[in-house]
């Protein structure tokens, strides 16, 4: 049996009411708020937290390949998953590729992921997409797009949703678009997008599966495909497909809670739907953009021992409402801003990152053989990697430890209003890892006056800068999320 | 049993610029001054000088940096970079060298030139992988304040105004001072309403950011009387450099500074001080921050651990008190020039012993302690200096 045995995903902290884009234009305001991702978080480390949710309680060294989908890769040229690989402790003889600039990129990496398992030539493998899709300042498109990320670990073994079948369809228009220079998002008239493309291959590959399977639509459970542009369109495909309100995954809730999420809508739709399924389900899901692919699941007895996952239902609960449209503008970057009077970072040495790519990307320290203290370095003046343990001074008689999922405290803090910060001040902590080991780090996610000694934080994915288009990321601190 | 430069050599000759933000003058100015007048007070010219070490930690790049500037004739000159300890330590290798009897005379002088950025501050510290947490200096002393506030039960009103009174204190000494940077009055309302730095240190817990320089030319002890009557002896010359560790383990509670108690300890060991709060007259410490200088008090074992909030109220280290700090105005007021500092802060032990303080003037300090601290507090390099006649 193939299928999915685990997923996961991710919503930033921040939400926008978009009344504040009517606040700072005029105008209309579409109802509802939508997802912002935070300046430190892009595709990359979204996709990163939504494949620790997914891999909560599975062990990544089974894991035999990564795919990654976003239309929002920060490189053209250099591979994402492969950095991901490293965050998230996958080994190295997997298969990684970032499947790049199509909406529909989360399912086809689906279908990908679900051929190679079943020629045989992977057990598991892990699909995450993200997106942090801009559209220009004072559109109805920005209010319309969200952030986010969603993350499927699809198997052979322990499966709680069997993909039985799929179905793809390939179809050519530039319906939306971004050329290789743009920053933000183009379309074609909506009318002419919807009736000539939406409306006529999302039925097209629906009905293919339908009729590949022998089934019609009373036979499913649930129905989860992601809208177009206009969400409305959605429900009206759904009406003239035959299927019933009652068995739609309705996206127009995620329109008004999160927002439009690129190449990783249909995977949160499929998500949200499979916190609710039960064992039995036959769930149709399809994924559109340049065609759609759809598929056939079936859930099984599984879905009722997977573990606790943030997934949608709980990351959507925790959110922080950005104060001003303005906050909007500088942590995407969209507005030139003047620096902070305060020195330029010094440049990325690629030699030296990559050297201790393992410590930075991956969270890793060392326990002592000797003393058996945990031990991590964020690296001062030459203390990475870690040669001599700081306690009882025993040399190169370590083993790695893992401080990625370690949850800590906040020894001591502080908020620094010097510190050229993109979202001032720069909440530094001290923290306690549980378990042994003590570290400074920043924090993100907060509110600088809920910061107290004692707080209990969780570490993030993030990215510190980017210098000559190579980005930085590392981790950060952040109170626990939910 | 390591030795002791107790008494083995004496400042003859000091000089000290104005410190501040000396626009119209660079490094070579600085250097040129301090040295010259370091020169004239001993009575020596530059050609007399046999070696010299140099210190700062931005501006100066090898014994080339005070070579070029004084056009020093060919002699072995040693450049010292050791964080905010660079001016004590290189007055520590200077002596060093006296003591061994390599040289006779020898010149040690720091100096900075940090008002050349274009902004508040210091310049760039950041590691090699550019994955530090952006605390800048406040931010890493203000932790310390958190901490302290949140051991010992202090409200960040009590524990702000306890800071509060620290510079103010170094206001009102600093005032009297013409050669330092702010010289301004303050009062303990203005301090608490300032603007926050990084929480809980507002501007006027933070020392200047000045441009300065200072020299020492050293002797043999049982030359110096050659050279004027009243040399200033050196009493104990002690560096402990931490082992960076307190970021990285648990043991170290962000209340104190281990490497400044241990550098105090093995500094009165060496100059044969049992009861420093008694014996000691006066004292120049690091207050780079007010916290710095709170905590300090409990390092150097002047006030009990925990219990330095009554020495300050009770007033006890102001000019009029038992044990004045930072009679000069510290880094607080007279600033802060990296490199020029620890010389700086032997300047004013050297006019207090001399008796000639002027406005400041305690009444016949016998022995002075002047400290100094590189890094961040859970990861310093100290140094304590204390001279006498």
């Amino acid at each position: 049996m193939i299928g999915i045995t685990s997923y996961g995903a991710y919503i930033p902290w921040h939400r926008m009411d978009r009344q504040l884009y009517q606040k700072a234009w005029g105008g209309f305001a579409m109802p509802g708020e939508r997802a912002v991702s935070y300046y430190d978080e892009d595709s990359v480390t979204m996709a990163v937290e939504a494949a620790m949710d997914c891999l909560r309680d599975v062990d990544p060294h089974r894991v035999d390949g990564l795919y990654f989908a976003t239309t929002t890769s920060p490189y053209k040229e250099k591979q994402c998953s492969a950095l991901m690989g490293m965050a998230l402790d996958l080994r190295r003889d997997i298969r990684s590729a970032d499947i790049a600039s199509s909406l529909r990129g989360g399912t086809t990496a689906v279908s990908f992921a679900v051929d190679a398992i079943k020629a045989g030539k992977a057990n598991s493998i892990l699909v995450t997409a993200a997106d942090t899709r801009m559209a220009a300042p004072s559109g109805m498109m920005e209010q319309a797009l969200g952030d986010s990320a969603a993350a499927l670990l699809l198997g052979n073994e322990n499966v709680i949703a069997e993909i039985q079948e799929s179905y793809s369809i390939s179809d050519e228009l530039a319906a939306t678009w971004r050329s290789d220079t743009d920053t933000f998002v183009r379309s074609w008239e909506d009318r002419m997008v919807m009736d000539e493309s939406y409306s006529k291959v999302m039925p097209e590959a629906i009905n293919g599966l339908m009729s590949k399977c022998g089934l019609t639509p009373k036979d499913f459970t649930k129905v989860v495909f992601d809208p177009p542009g206009d969400v409305r369109r959605h429900g009206r495909v759904a009406g003239e497909l035959g299927f019933e309100a009652a068995q739609l995954l309705d996206p127009a809730s995620l329109f008004m809670s999160v927002g439009l999420l690129g190449c990783a809508m249909s995977l949160m739709m499929l998500i949200s739907a499979l916190e609710q399924a039960k064992r039995g389900d036959k769930i149709l899901f399809a994924g559109y953009g340049n065609g759609a692919d759809a598929f056939l699941l079936e859930v099984t007895d599984a879905i009722e021992k997977i573990g606790e996952r943030r997934a949608f239902a709980k990351n959507l609960q925790s959110k922080h409402m950005i104060r001003s449209y303005n906050d909007y503008l500088r942590w995407r970057d969209i507005v030139p801003l003047e620096t902070a009077r305060r020195p330029d970072r010094g440049h990325i040495s690629v030699a030296a990152n990559w050297r201790e790519r393992k410590t930075i990307l991956g969270l890793w320290g060392i326990k002592c053989r000797r003393c058996g203290t945990p031990q991590y370095d964020s690296g001062a003046i030459s203390t990475t990697p870690i040669r001599v343990c700081a306690v009882c001074q025993a040399q190169d008689d370590f083993d790695d430890y893992s401080f990625a999922r370690k949850k800590a405290t906040v020894f001591s803090y502080t908020q620094d209003m010097l510190s050229p910060a993109v979202d001032p001040p720069s909440s530094v902590v001290m923290i306690e890892f549980e378990g042994g080991g003590r570290s400074l780090f920043d924090l993100t996610d907060r509110e600088p006056e809920d910061v107290k000694v004692g707080m209990e934080v969780e570490m993030t994915f993030r990215k510190v800068f980017a210098d000559r288009g190579i980005s930085n990321y590392f981790w950060k601190a952040r109170p626990i999320r939910c | 049993m390591p030795g002791s430069i107790k008494d083995r050599v004496a400042i003859v000759g000091m000089g000290c610029t104005r410190f501040g933000e000396l626009w119209d003058k660079g490094p070579s100015d600085l250097i040129v001054d301090a040295v010259t007048e370091a020169c004239a007070d001993a009575g020596v010219e530059i050609k007399d000088i046999e070696a010299a070490w140099s210190g700062s930690i931005f501006s100066g790049h090898g014994g080339r940096s005070i070579s070029e500037p004084l056009r020093m004739q060919y002699v072995p000159i040693t450049h010292v970079v050791n964080a905010c300890a660079s001016g004590h330590d290189a007055v520590r290798n200077a002596s060093y060298s006296v003591a061994a009897g390599i040289y006779d005379i020898v010149l040690a002088v720091g100096f900075e030139k940090l008002k050349d950025e274009g902004m508040s501050g210091l310049p760039a510290m950041d590691n090699r992988t550019h994955t530090h947490a952006v605390a800048t200096m406040p931010g890493m002393f203000a932790m310390m304040a958190t901490k302290y506030f949140h051991r010992y039960g202090l409200s960040p009103e009590e524990g702000k105004t306890m800071l509060a009174k620290i510079s103010v204190k170094s206001h009102a000494n600093g005032s009297l001072n013409p050669k330092a940077h702010l010289r301004n009055l303050l009062t303990i309302e203005r301090v608490l309403n300032a603007p926050i730095i990084a929480w809980p240190l507002g501007l006027f817990d933070c020392c200047g950011v000045s441009d300065g320089g200072a020299a020492a030319i050293i002797t043999r002890a049982d030359k110096a009387k050659e050279f004027r009557k009243d040399p200033v002896y050196i009493k104990a010359l002690q560096v402990c450099t931490s082992p960076t560790s307190g970021r990285i383990t648990s043991d170290y509670d962000y209340t104190h500074v281990e490497e400044g108690y241990r550098a105090g300890v093995a500094a009165y060991k060496e100059a044969g001080i049992t009861d420093p709060r008694r014996e000691i007259s006066m004292a120049e410490v690091h207050d780079c921050f007010s916290i710095t200088e709170a905590v300090t008090m409990e390092d150097l074992q002047f006030s009990p651990r925990g219990k330095v909030k009554d020495d300050i109220d009770a007033g006890n280290f102001e000019l009029s008190g038992d044990l004045p700090v930072q009679p000069d105005g510290g880094l607080k007021c007279f600033g802060h020039p990296i490199g020029a500092s620890g010389i700086r802060m032997l300047y004013e032990l050297y006019l207090q012993l001399q008796g000639r303080a002027d406005k400041r003037q305690l009444k016949d300090p016998k022995l002075g302690l002047a400290h100094n601290m590189g890094h961040e507090p859970f990861a310093p390099t100290v140094s304590v200096c204390i001279v006498g006649l």
